[in-house]
C-alpha cells in the first residue's frame, strides 16, 4: 500500500482509512494460519490490558500511531492504534514510540538506531510535519495527543516502516561520489581546499539521507523521476566543491540540468522547513539553477 | 544459496573499508548488513581521526602515547600498524573528499585530543564519523559493490573441529528484515566481522540502539576466544538524560570542567596537574564521578563542562554541532551556559581476539572494528583512534581475506604455548542456561552450526556435505531457531529481560568496580539467561519483525555481557579503565596479559595470554601513567 494517495483521515472511528484493492487471499499455510491466530490471541490480550489500564492523568499522552502490516490479520486494513504513554520530561516522539512497544505492543515497528538525529533513520509524519522522532521533544509540540504516521508520499512497508528504495536510487542517480580529472601523486599528498570552499560546502554535507525533504515535496509527490532536494543537494555538494576542478563541475551540472534536474524545483521552501539538520535546500537547488545558466551562458 | 569471494557483516567504517579493500585486491565483494550503511553508529564518532602528518609529529610518537594511553595492554605489533599506516588512511579519506576542516593555507586541520604528545586529531567540524561514514559509503557505490541492507546476519557457518584452531568458517546465514526470509551466504574467501560496539549491555551509554554486540556474541560461540571484554570506556562527557555524546574536541578546543563548587576540579583536586581536562578519558570519568561522590556534583549527579569563553567564533567554526545536541538532546545553549555531563559507557577496547591482520584463530574468519580486538586500545582507548583503527584494519584484513597478503602476523591468535590456563571465578555457572532437550539446538548459540531438533526442516541438511554443506547446515539450525522463537506461544517479552540486564550492568559492572557487585551482576544475568528461556516473538508477521531481530540481539547482549563481567571479576588489578576496589594498584608481575574467554560449546572457560610489548624496533616498558 502506499501514503502516496491520501493520508488516512483522522475521524471517530480509528480503523476507518482509504481501502485499496487487497489481492485474492491466497490459500493458507499451517505456518499462517498458527501465526494468524497468535496474532488474533496477542491483539485480545492488548485489548485486555489497554482496558485495564489505570488513569494515568495529566502525566500522560495519547499516542496516535499508524498501523499496517500487508499479511497478519486485522492489521491489513490501515488503521491507527492509541496508546496512553506517561509522559516523562524530556521525553521525545521516538521515547515514546519505544515504551509503546516495549511496554504495550511488541509488534510496532519503526526504524531508529543513534538517537542522536545522525542516523537519520525515524523520520516521521509526526503531527502534520515531517520530523525525526529522536529529535522532536513532546513538550514542543503543544499537544497532548501525538499523531505518527510514516512518511507521506513512500510506500509503507509496515506500520511506520516505508520503503526507501527509491529515495537511494535517486541519492545514486547523481553520481555521488567525489571525482577529479587529477588525483595526487604521492599517498600522502592532499588535495588543497580553502576554508571558504570548505564553509561554503558545509551545510551540504550534513545530509543524513532521511528522507524527510523527498517526502514534503509536492514536485516529488507528483513526479517519481524528479531527483528530488535530497539528491540535488548531494550534487551541490559536490559541483562546488573546488577540489573535484572545472571539467567534473561541467559534467555535473549536465547532470543536474537534466529535464528531471533542478528546473522543476518550484521553490516552495517546503524541503528546507522540515530539514533536520538545516541545510538551506532551496537556496542550493537555486545556487545550481544560477550556475547552469552561467555555464550555459558560456557555451551560447 | 549466494555466493561471494569475500562477505563483510556490517557496514560502518570498519566494514565499508574492508569491502572497498577487498574488491580493490580482486575479490568480489557482499556487504551483508542490519542497516542500510548510512544508519551505522560511525556517523555518531565526533571528534577527530589520529595521524602523524605533520612536521614535528611522528608515528613513532603516536604509538608510544597509545601504548601509555592503553596502560601497556595494547599489543605493540597491531598498536605500530595503527599509528604506521593512519596517516596514508587519513589522506586517501581526503582524496576521496572527505570534507575535513581545513586549516588557512587550504590543508586539513588538527587539534589537541586526551593523551596526545602532538595536536594530530584530524577533524571535520564535531562531525568526523558522519563524514568519514559517507564518504566511504560513496566510494562503495562508486565501486557497484553489493550491498545487503537490512539483511541481518545472525550465525556464522563454521565447521565443528574440536579445537576451534581447526575450525573454518565458510559464511554466514542471514535474516532478510524486509521479507523474513533466512538465506545462506557462502564466502569462499573470507569473512569479516565488523559489526561495531556493544554498548545496548548499558542503559547509559552514547551507543546506538543496535549496537549489540552481534559479530562478538556469535564469533564467541562460534569458538572464537574473546579478548579483555571488561575493558569497557566511560566516555567522561555524555548529556545526563539521554547518553549523547558531547565531544572530547570541546576539550581540545579548550573546555573546562568544573565541580558544583565552582572549582576547576581536574586541577584544583590533583587528578591531572599537567594535562587537566585532557587527561585520558578514563582518568577524567573516574575525576568526575570522584566529585559527584564527594558532595560536589550538580544535581547529585554531574558536572559542568563549559566552552563559553572559546567566543562563538571558534565554537561554530568548529564545534557547531556540539550546540545542536546540546540544545536538541538537554535543552542547554553552549553559547550561553555550561553544558551538563555525566560518565557514560561509548566503547569496548575488547572484542574478538585478532592479530593485526583482523585474523582470527577460525580459518577464514576475520574481525575488525569495535568489534575485534587486536588489540590496539589495551586498556584505554585515546581519543580518536577509533577512527584510523576503522581504516587501517578495516583495509588491512580486506586486503587479507582477497588473499593480497603473504607477510605472516607477529601476534598470534587462539591457544599458543604462552596461554595459561585460568580459574573460575564466577559464583554461577556461565553460559548456556540448562535448556530442556527438547528446545536446546533451537534456542541455542545461534554460533556453530548444531544438528537441527525439528525433523520437519532437518533431513536434507545432513546430507550435504562439504563447505556448502556447513553453510546449508548453518541455516537450517538458524531457520530452527527462528521458527521456535515465532510459534512459542506463551512467554515473556524481550525487552525485560534487556532491560534487567542494562540495569544490573550500570549498577555494578559500572567505572568503579568492587567484588561483590560484580558477583552480584553474575547472579542478576544468570537469572535474565534464565528468563531469556522464556521469551517469545509476539509478532507473527514475516515482513519486518523488529521483535524477532531484538529477541535475538538480546540473546546476543546476555553473552557479552557475561564475559564483561566475568573478565571484570578475574582482573583483580586497577590498569586503564579497569579500576578496582580492592585492588588499588597496577600488577605489572601477574596483569600484563589479556583476558581470554572461550565459549567451549556452552561452558565458558577463562584463560590468558601475554600482551606484546616487543614493537619492530622497540619494547615498550610499562611506565607509571600519570598526565
Amino acid at each position: 500500500m502506499s501514503t502516496q494517495t491520501e493520508p488516512p483521515e483522522q475521524t471517530d472511528d480509528e480503523t476507518e482509512s482509504t481501502p485499496e484493492a487487497e489481492p485474492e487471499p491466497e490459500p493458507r499455510s499451517p505456518g499462517q494460519r498458527r501465526r494468524d491466530e497468535k496474532a488474533a490471541r496477542a491483539a485480545e490480550r492488548d485489548r485486555e490490558a489497554a482496558e485495564a489500564e489505570p488513569d494515568l492523568g495529566d502525566d500522560a499522552i495519547t499516542l496516535k500511531v499508524f498501523r499496517y502490516d500487508p499479511e497478519v490479520e486485522g492489521k491489513t486494513e490501515p488503521r491507527f492504534d492509541t496508546f496512553q504513554i506517561p509522559f516523562t520530561k524530556g521525553m521525545t516522539v521516538l521515547d515514546a514510540l519505544i515504551e509503546a512497544r516495549d511496554t504495550y505492543d511488541s509488534s510496532l515497528t519503526f526504524r531508529h538506531s543513534c538517537r542522536q538525529a545522525v542516523c537519520g533513520s525515524d523520520a516521521l509524519f509526526i503531527n502534520g510535519r515531517q520530523r525525526l522522532g529522536c529529535q522532536t521533544q513532546v513538550a514542543d509540540l503543544d499537544s497532548d495527543v501525538v499523531r505518527v504516521e510514516p512518511l507521506p508520499h513512500q510506500d509503507v512497508v509496515k506500520d511506520l516502516v516505508v520503503d526507501m528504495e527509491h529515495f537511494y536510487d535517486q541519492m545514486e542517480a547523481v553520481e555521488p561520489y567525489f571525482q577529479t580529472d587529477e588525483t595526487p601523486d604521492g599517498e600522502l599528498e592532499e588535495q588543497f581546499q580553502t576554508p571558504e570552499n570548505r564553509e561554503e560546502i558545509k551545510m551540504s554535507t550534513r545530509c543524513i539521507w532521511c528522507g524527510a525533504c523527498m517526502s514534503s515535496c509536492n514536485i516529488a509527490a507528483d513526479d517519481n523521476a524528479y531527483l528530488g532536494p535530497a539528491a540535488i543537494n548531494k550534487a551541490y555538494r559536490f559541483a562546488m566543491d573546488e577540489r573535484e576542478g572545472e571539467n567534473m563541475k561541467e559534467h555535473r551540472m549536465e547532470l543536474i540540468e537534466q529535464e528531471n534536474g533542478v528546473w522543476r524545483c518550484q521553490t516552495q521552501f517546503s524541503c528546507t522547513n522540515v530539514c533536520p539538520k538545516d541545510i538551506p535546500l532551496t537556496e542550493h537547488i537555486q545556487e545550481l539553477k544560477r550556475e547552469a545558466v552561467k555555464s550555459n551562458l558560456k557555451f551560447w | 544459496m549466494r555466493e561471494y569471494d569475500v562477505i563483510v557483516v556490517g557496514a560502518g567504517g570498519a566494514g565499508l573499508r574492508a569491502a572497498i579493500a577487498a574488491q580493490e585486491a580482486g575479490a568480489d565483494v557482499a556487504m551483508v548488513t542490519k542497516l542500510h550503511p548510512v544508519r551505522s553508529h560511525t556517523g555518531a564518532a565526533e571528534g577527530g581521526i589520529n595521524a602523524a602528518l605533520r612536521e614535528g609529529d611522528d608515528w613513532h610518537d603516536h604509538a608510544y602515547d597509545t601504548m601509555k594511553g592503553s596502560d601497556y595492554l595494547g599489543d605493540a605489533p597491531a598498536v605500530e600498524a595503527l599509528t604506521r599506516e593512519s596517516p596514508k588512511e587519513t589522506i586517501q579519506l581526503e582524496n576521496w573528499g572527505m570534507a575535513f576542516s581545513r586549516d588557512e593555507d587550504g590543508q586539513v586541520s588538527q587539534r589537541p585530543f586526551g593523551g596526545l604528545s602532538f595536536p594530530r586529531t584530524t577533524y571535520a567540524g564535531a562531525e568526523t564519523g558522519h563524514h568519514m561514514l559517507h564518504t566511504m559509503y560513496e566510494q562503495v557505490v562508486k565501486r557497484g559493490i553489493e550491498v545487503y541492507d537490512e539483511w541481518y546476519v545472525t550465525r556464522l557457518a563454521v565447521s565443528d573441529e574440536d579445537e576451534p584452531e581447526e575450525r573454518d568458517c565458510h559464511g554466514v546465514v542471514a535474516y532478510d528484515i524486509k521479507r523474513g526470509e533466512i538465506e545462506g551466504f557462502r564466502a569462499r574467501d573470507g569473512v569479516i566481522l565488523a559489526t561495531g560496539g556493544l554498548g545496548q549491555v548499558y542503559d547509559h551509554t552514547t551507543n546506538a540502539i543496535a549496537n549489540t554486540g552481534d559479530g562478538v556474541a556469535m564469533a564467541y560461540r562460534a569458538g572464537v576466544p574473546i579478548e579483555d571484554m571488561e575493558m569497557i570506556q566511560f566516555h567522561p562527557t555524555t548529556l545526563p538524560s539521554t547518553g549523547v555524546l558531547i565531544s572530547e574536541g570541546v576539550r581540545g578546543e579548550g573546555g573546562i570542567l568544573y565541580n558544583s563548587e565552582g572549582e576547576r576540579f581536574m586541577f584544583e583536586h590533583g587528578y591531572a596537574n599537567n594535562d587537566g581536562e585532557l587527561a585520558s578519558r578514563d582518568v577524567v570519568s573516574r575525576a568526575e564521578l570522584n566529585e559527584v561522590n564527594n558532595g560536589r556534583g550538580i544535581e547529585d549527579e554531574y558536572v559542568h563542562l563549559d566552552m563559553r569563553h572559546l567566543g562563538e567564533d571558534r565554537i561554530l567554526d568548529r564545534l557547531e554541532n556540539i550546540l545542536h545536541l546540546a540544545e536538541d538532546f538537554e535543552g542547554v545553549d553552549g553559547l550561553e551556559e555550561p553544558m551538563p555531563v555525566k560518565p557514560g559507557q561509548h566503547y569496548a577496547m575488547g572484542g574478538i581476539e585478532t592479530d593485526e591482520w583482523g585474523a582470527t584463530c577460525v580459518g577464514g574468519l576475520y574481525a575488525v572494528g569495535e568489534c575485534a580486538c587486536a588489540s590496539v586500545h589495551g586498556a584505554n582507548r585515546l581519543g580518536g583512534n577509533a577512527l584510523p583503527e576503522l581504516a587501517v584494519f578495516g583495509a588491512r584484513a580486506g586486503r587479507h581475506a582477497a588473499g593480497d597478503v603473504d607477510e605472516e602476523a607477529e601476534i598470534t591468535t587462539g591457544w599458543d604455548e604462552d596461554s595459561e590456563e585460568g580459574e573460575n571465578v564466577s559464583p554461577v555457572p556461565l553460559g548456556e542456561a540448562g535448556l530442556p532437550s527438547a528446545e536446546k539446538g533451537a534456542l541455542a548459540d545461534g554460533g556453530r552450526s548444531s544438528p537441527p531438533t525439528d525433523a520437519a526442516d532437518g533431513g536434507a541438511a545432513a546430507e550435504s556435505a562439504g563447505d556448502a554443506g556447513v553453510v546449508e547446515e548453518a541455516v537450517q539450525a538458524e531457520r530452527t531457531r527462528v521458527h521456535y522463537l515465532l510459534e512459542k506461544e506463551e512467554g515473556i517479552n524481550h525487552a525485560e529481560v534487556r532491560s534487567e540486564l542494562q540495569e544490573t550492568m550500570t549498577e555494578n559492572v559500572n567505572v568503579f568496580r568492587e567484588e561483590d557487585a560484580l558477583k552480584a551482576a553474575l547472579e542478576d544475568i544468570r537469572e535474565a539467561r534464565q528468563d531469556y528461556q522464556h521469551v517469545t516473538v509476539e509478532d507473527p508477521s514475516r515482513t519486518y519483525n523488529t521483535d524477532l531481530i531484538h529477541t535475538i540481539e538480546t540473546r546476543n547482549l546476555l553473552d557479552v555481557a557475561e564475559a564483561i563481567t566475568v573478565g571484570a571479576l578475574a582482573r583483580d588489578e586497577f590498569r586503564g579503565a579497569h579500576w578496582r576496589k580492592e585492588h588499588q594498584e597496577r600488577k605489572d608481575d601477574e596483569w600484563l596479559k589479556h583476558t581470554m574467554l572461550s565459549w567451549n560449546d556452552g561452558s565458558p572457560g577463562l584463560w590468558y595470554k601475554p600482551a606484546v610489548l616487543e614493537g619492530e624496533d622497540k619494547s615498550y616498558e610499562p611506565k607509571e601513567r600519570s598526565y
